[in-house]
């Protein structure tokens, strides 16, 4: 067994891989501690996957080193699978089987674990448990396949894009079943490109762009070193008395200033410093104001903040 | 050590989990077994085409190509007491009518010979000499008249009838279909399951589970054989039901044959759908494969009408073996020693395409 410096959950080394013309992953490396939840978030084609497929041992990478409960793939891989849970994106299960069917069948692969009848209850899909799969909506397919992840009592989860295509409701539901697994203390490492999920679910999050990581702490460390806590949202002016904006980054308290679809949206430190300062500004510039948010900074500006780019664009 | 590494999670974790499992229903190849069964019988086309549409093709074709009994040959005449001395002879069926309907009957074909009292007592045949059955009517009517009329047959004869089941039709079509059946199935059922199990990435997930990789064919296997049972039984007692197809090898011979059969075509199956991505790309593969042995092994006619030069091509095809043992066997009685041959080639194929379907098998 190889020798383990911390008591790391998952322990990710300069991982490299490249298809064919593309870099998927591009030195990466990680270390998710027993029992936190972890995130991994960035726009679609980031690397999220292809790394956590290295991470479940589905997908070998050209370089780098991974250790996952203090095993390695190559040497532990039978020992490897019976400890973990795993949801990957888009599975379809197949849809002539009963929600029951499904989850006994994947029952029967690990040595030990949870009545399939149990885990089907704690996903909430009782009422189902004796309908096709064919016949859920994608919010029951989204729970069966955790039913599945969760019914070897895996001591880590891996969720890649979980909700991903749900609506709000169904989102939620699930939010709350992940979170009710989070509170036995086991380990889960995420994927997703919402950063609400992100915050509500993750202790930590590696914010992955281009296959690197560019950004990790807590969402509240992300929010609070890498921009300014509160945004400030507003459309002024007109197209006959246009807005200047350079003037408003010498304001008290605004760190950046930036103007998307006819809309200007600044970093600031303290709301109750820069907003009067800035109907002061649009007041001395003679400009209207016709709209004004203001909102806490979360995920998605640090991630404008780190690129440029939105998350939801890619 | 690695136990040491994480022990708030190892430990919180242990008592919960339930105690080892016991029951034989939960182990993982019985899981994978029925749920291949579940889905197939969950497949109401699938039925139809492994079960019920062979049987239609052997019941349509049998009837079709039936051996039809000795035919009564119809005549006609105008007098009465012709008429009855015709009656006499059992393979004419006389009608009695009045001459001008006799004539017509004759001329439209609805009779094969009109017989008619001709001057000073004799009798007048009329009928078509170039119509088989004219002259055929016409011997009849006369031993019967004769006969009727006080002639003795000076040397006895009596007749033989030999009808033998098993130079029949369709006694050479209920083993073709079998086998047909047997390759349809074993490579449909193989293919397209894998290859939508691929496509839905139902496949990657199940390797993400700790399932042992091998279960997984081992299951198709063994629902296979299941099903066997049901498809070779349901063919073979329709054929000596209704059309009394013999069976005349030894029966555990000919199950070995079909159990041998059908293992080689799921490896062939399991060989075509050991890539293919797309349901079109693997059913597009599987036709290739299969058309030219539809038609050169023998289903329907047999396999020697084509060109001695092909012929070694022909007998190297696995269905070719297949269909030929399966023959041999039920309808010459073949045990398996004299069905070698045929064996050795069905075996060269279930061990070649099996090796290569394992070298080139992609789980995603």
């Amino acid at each position: 067994m190889p020798e383990i410096a911390s008591k790391s959950a998952l322990h990710v080394r300069d991982l490299q891989k490249a298809y064919k013309d593309v870099v998927a992953v591009d030195g990466l490396s990680l270390d998710v501690q027993a029992g936190e939840c972890f995130g991994l978030l960035g726009p679609n084609g980031a690397g999220k996957t292809t790394t956590v497929e290295i991470c479940e041992g589905l997908t070998l990478p050209d370089t780098g080193e991974v250790e996952v409960l203090g095993r390695r793939w190559n040497s532990d891989a039978e020992q490897l699978r019976q400890l973990l849970g795993i949801q990957l994106q888009d599975t379809q299960l197949s849809e002539k089987l009963t929600v029951l069917e499904t989850v006994r069948l994947f029952r029967s692969f690990f040595r030990q674990g949870a009545q399939a009848s149990d885990v089907i209850a704690r996903v909430q899909l009782e009422e189902k448990q004796n309908s096709r799969v064919g016949d859920l909506s994608g919010g029951q397919k989204q729970r069966l396949a955790l039913a599945c992840a969760l019914v070897g009592d895996p001591d880590f989860l891996f969720l890649d894009e979980p909700t991903t295509g749900l609506d709000p409701q169904a989102r939620r539901q699930l939010w709350e079943l992940i979170e009710e697994f989070k509170k036995s203390g086991r380990t889960i490492l995420l994927t997703t490109h919402y950063m609400e999920e992100a915050e509500r679910l993750c202790d930590r999050v590696a914010i992955i762009d281009h296959g690197k990581e560019i950004a990790l702490g807590t969402p509240r460390e992300l929010i609070a070193t890498s921009c300014a806590e509160q945004m400030v949202e507003f459309t002024a002016g007109s197209s006959s008395k246009a807005l200047d904006v350079p003037a408003l980054r010498r304001l008290q308290g605004v760190r950046e200033v930036r103007t998307e679809d006819g809309a200007v949206l600044m970093q600031v430190t303290e709301l109750h410093t820069s907003v009067p300062a800035l109907l002061a500004e649009l007041t001395r510039q003679n400009v209207p104001l016709t709209e004004l948010r203001t909102h806490s900074a979360t995920l998605e500006d640090v991630f404008v903040t780190l690129t440029g780019r939105h998350l939801r664009d890619e | 050590m690695s136990e040491n590494s994480i022990p708030d999670v190892r430990a919180g974790v242990a008592e919960k989990k339930s105690p080892r499992r016991t029951s034989l229903s939960d182990h993982a190849l019985v899981q994978l077994t029925l749920v291949r069964f579940l889905e197939f019988i969950r497949e109401p086309e699938a039925l139809f085409w492994v079960f019920v549409f062979p049987i239609l093709l052997a019941a349509g074709l049998g009837i079709a190509f039936r051996n039809r009994p000795a035919d009564v040959l119809r005549i006609a005449t105008a007098n009465t007491a012709l008429a009855q001395s015709l009656r006499q002879e059992n393979l004419l069926e006389v009608q009695q009518l009045d001459p001008e309907a006799a004539r017509e009957a004759l001329r439209t074909g609805k009779v094969a010979l009109l017989v008619a009292p001709g001057p000073n007592g004799a009798v007048e045949y009329r009928y078509d000499d170039t119509n088989p059955e004219g002259r055929a009517a016409r011997m009849l009517a006369d031993r019967a008249i004769q006969r009727a009329a006080g002639r003795v047959d000076p040397v006895a004869t009596n007749d033989q009838l030999v009808r033998e089941t098993g130079s029949r039709y369709i006694d050479f079509l209920i083993p073709g279909l079998l086998g047909m059946n047997l390759m349809g199935s074993a490579i449909w059922s193989m293919g397209f399951a894998i290859v939508d199990a691929r496509r839905k990435k139902l496949l990657k997930r199940l390797i993400a589970s700790p399932m042992p990789r091998p279960y997984y064919l081992l299951s198709f296997l063994l629902s296979r054989i299941l099903m066997l049972v049901v498809e070779v039984g349901v063919l073979v007692g329709f054929g000596a039901l209704l059309f009394h197809v013999p069976a005349r090898g030894p029966l555990l011979d000919l199950a070995a044959v079909c159990l041998l059969a059908s293992l080689c075509f799921s490896a062939l199956g399991l060989l075509l759908a050991s890539r293919a991505r797309t349901i079109e790309a693997a059913s597009g593969l599987m036709n290739v494969v299969m058309m030219p042995m539809w038609i050169a092994s023998g289903v329907f006619f047999s396999s020697q009408k084509f060109p001695d030069m092909m012929q070694p091509f022909i007998k190297a095809l696995p269905l070719t073996a297949v269909i030929d043992a399966l023959r041999a066997n039920m309808l010459q009685g073949a045990n398996l020693a004299r069905m070698a041959p045929q064996v050795g080639i069905i075996l060269f194929w279930l061990v070649i395409c099996f090796a290569l379907a394992l070298k080139l098998f992609r789980w995603r």
